[in-house]
């Protein structure tokens, strides 16, 4: 059943140990929502992007989103030129330590370890010529909702690494995003702003809001004062874009991440800006957020 | 009259008239955008919405601008194309609780159901997922009241004005009528999805 498919691998990590969940993301597999099938991809993807970067690949190339604490991986014969983004977290190659925001270099038969992230909630590990796992619809992202693409790292997988090409910047050091402030994240309101009472968008973007254990890449639930319709009827299902702040019966809201389901019979009260996401992408458990209303069209 | 509601900066929520095909209405914006050149990311038909994103700010507003212009739904009859039968097993465990809770017999349930040409209204809950419209009436009952945990991939069921087959093994809380055995949605092919938004599509009782 499975096509053909030509892999040029050069080289591997071996996985001795997955972490907490860490996933193969890249830029997803948007375009077929209307099949019922989310886009997935990297949650906050300014970060794998500017992995990507620093070690010369094309940025939507796959790397790894690690989910609160990271990987320990072995790099393969030929070794591995990686890079750590995102969510600050102590890393160690060969036992040594070293930055996050370099490129680093991992020889042949040495060990990488990403530990917990001491601020946000997702680092993002990039690998010189990408990892070449099995696309799937186009895709090496895993969604979590519905399972498509590879699943989560397991200890003692092998990830092929793909042929490198181009050249690798020369950046001594790159600024980072302050993952210990409180996020602000600006929104549009609508579509479905007129189902709420008059206070609720006024709430939405004054109260201060705390990131539930309950969250995931399909979405954050966030708790609070609650949100109360006008209207009490069924919504009929209707498609839904990452960043839909969706208002379930008990007036708590969730802000959908790429592996939202494609449509929803929850009104939305409002969609924050893709800009604001990889924000949202890194607020921890525990820690609150703000909304601000930006401009509506 | 098409009302159009923000969703974030570069999609809009197309709210539609009672009577409009939503697929059909999502056909027509591909078009209307192709003739526009707008690139657009995301067309996805629901209950009685389109969600159209477009790729930027820009491209969205001269959608918009340009909606008046919407070419008007064409006649069913030439949207409809082919109806794919599929051979569907009415083995389903629901099946008798179906017939007691609309007073049919098994036999009539079977017959009401296979009658019909369905049109796939729009897709969710998982990939490949299809909401099937055009359910005899008398067949219309609520969602169960406690969903399975496990509903086997290529169950038949019915839920509200709705029939669908599940693509593969998950929760579900549908009343199950029987099985499809061709698989609904399949990596391999292209697209994906045996029942995409506008299909139609028979059910032909096999043994």
């Amino acid at each position: 059943m499975r096509a053909l498919h030509t892999v040029h691998v050069t080289s591997w990590l071996e996985v001795l140990d997955p972490g907490l969940l860490t996933t193969v993301q890249d830029a997803g597999r948007p375009g077929l929502a209307h099949l019922g099938v989310p886009a997935s991809g990297a949650l906050d993807r300014p970060s794998a992007r500017l992995a990507n970067r620093l070690v010369g690949n094309d940025e939507d190339a796959a790397v790894l989103e690690c989910t609160g604490s990271g990987p320990t991986l072995r790099a393969g014969r030929g070794g591995a030129l990686v890079c750590v983004t995102g969510a600050p977290a102590p890393v160690h190659v060969a036992g040594r330590t070293c930055d996050v925001g370099v490129a680093l270099w991992v020889p042949a038969g040495e060990v990488l370890r990403v530990g917990p992230a001491s601020a946000g909630l997702r680092s993002y590990v990039a690998v010189r010529g990408g990892l070449l796992v099995e696309p799937v619809l186009g895709s090496r992202s895993y969604d979590v909702l519905s399972g498509l693409g590879p699943a989560p790292l397991a200890a003692g997988q092998r990830l092929p690494v793909g042929p490198t090409s181009g050249t690798v910047p020369a950046a001594d050091v790159v600024p980072l995003p302050d993952l210990d402030a409180e996020p602000v994240l600006a929104l549009v309101l609508g579509p479905r702003d007129d189902w709420f009472v008059p206070e609720a968008a006024l709430l939405l973007t004054t109260a201060r809001w705390t990131v539930t254990a309950d969250s995931n890449r399909i979405g954050v639930r966030l708790a609070g004062p609650p949100l109360v319709r006008r209207r009490h009827e069924q919504l009929p299902p209707e498609g839904v874009v990452t960043g839909s702040v969706q208002v379930p019966a008990d007036g708590q809201p969730v802000l959908l991440f790429a592996d939202h389901p494609t449509t929803g019979g929850y009104p939305v009260l409002a969609v924050v800006e893709e800009d604001a996401l990889a924000a949202a992408a890194q607020a921890r458990p525990g820690s609150t957020l703000r909304f601000t209303a930006g401009h509506r069209s | 009259m098409i009302r159009s509601r923000p969703a974030g900066s570069r999609a809009v929520v197309l709210d539609l008239d009672a009577d409009a095909e939503p697929a059909q209405i999502a056909s027509a914006v591909h078009l209307l955008a192709e003739q526009l050149g707008v690139a657009l990311t995301e067309v996805v038909p629901g209950a009685q919405t389109v969600l159209v994103a477009a790729t930027d700010r820009a491209g969205l507003q001269h959608l918009l601008a340009a909606l008046p212009r919407l070419p008007s739904a064409p006649a069913a009859a030439e949207t409809t194309g082919a109806v794919l039968e599929l051979a569907a097993r009415y083995d389903g465990p629901d099946l008798e609780h179906v017939a007691r809770a609309t007073g049919l017999s098994v036999e009539q349930v079977v017959h009401r159901h296979s009658a019909v040409v369905y049109r796939s209204a729009f897709s969710g809950f998982a990939p490949g997922f299809a909401y099937l419209s055009g359910l005899d009436p008398a067949l219309r009952l609520p969602r169960r009241e406690t969903p399975r945990t496990a509903v086997p991939a290529g169950s038949l069921a019915v839920a509200d004005g709705w029939t669908a087959v599940y693509p593969r093994r998950t929760p579900g809380g549908w009343h199950l009528l029987g099985t499809v055995v061709v698989p609904v949605f399949d990596l391999q092919a292209d697209p994906p999805a045996l029942l995409g938004p506008g299909q139609c599509v028979r059910f032909i009782p096999s043994t």
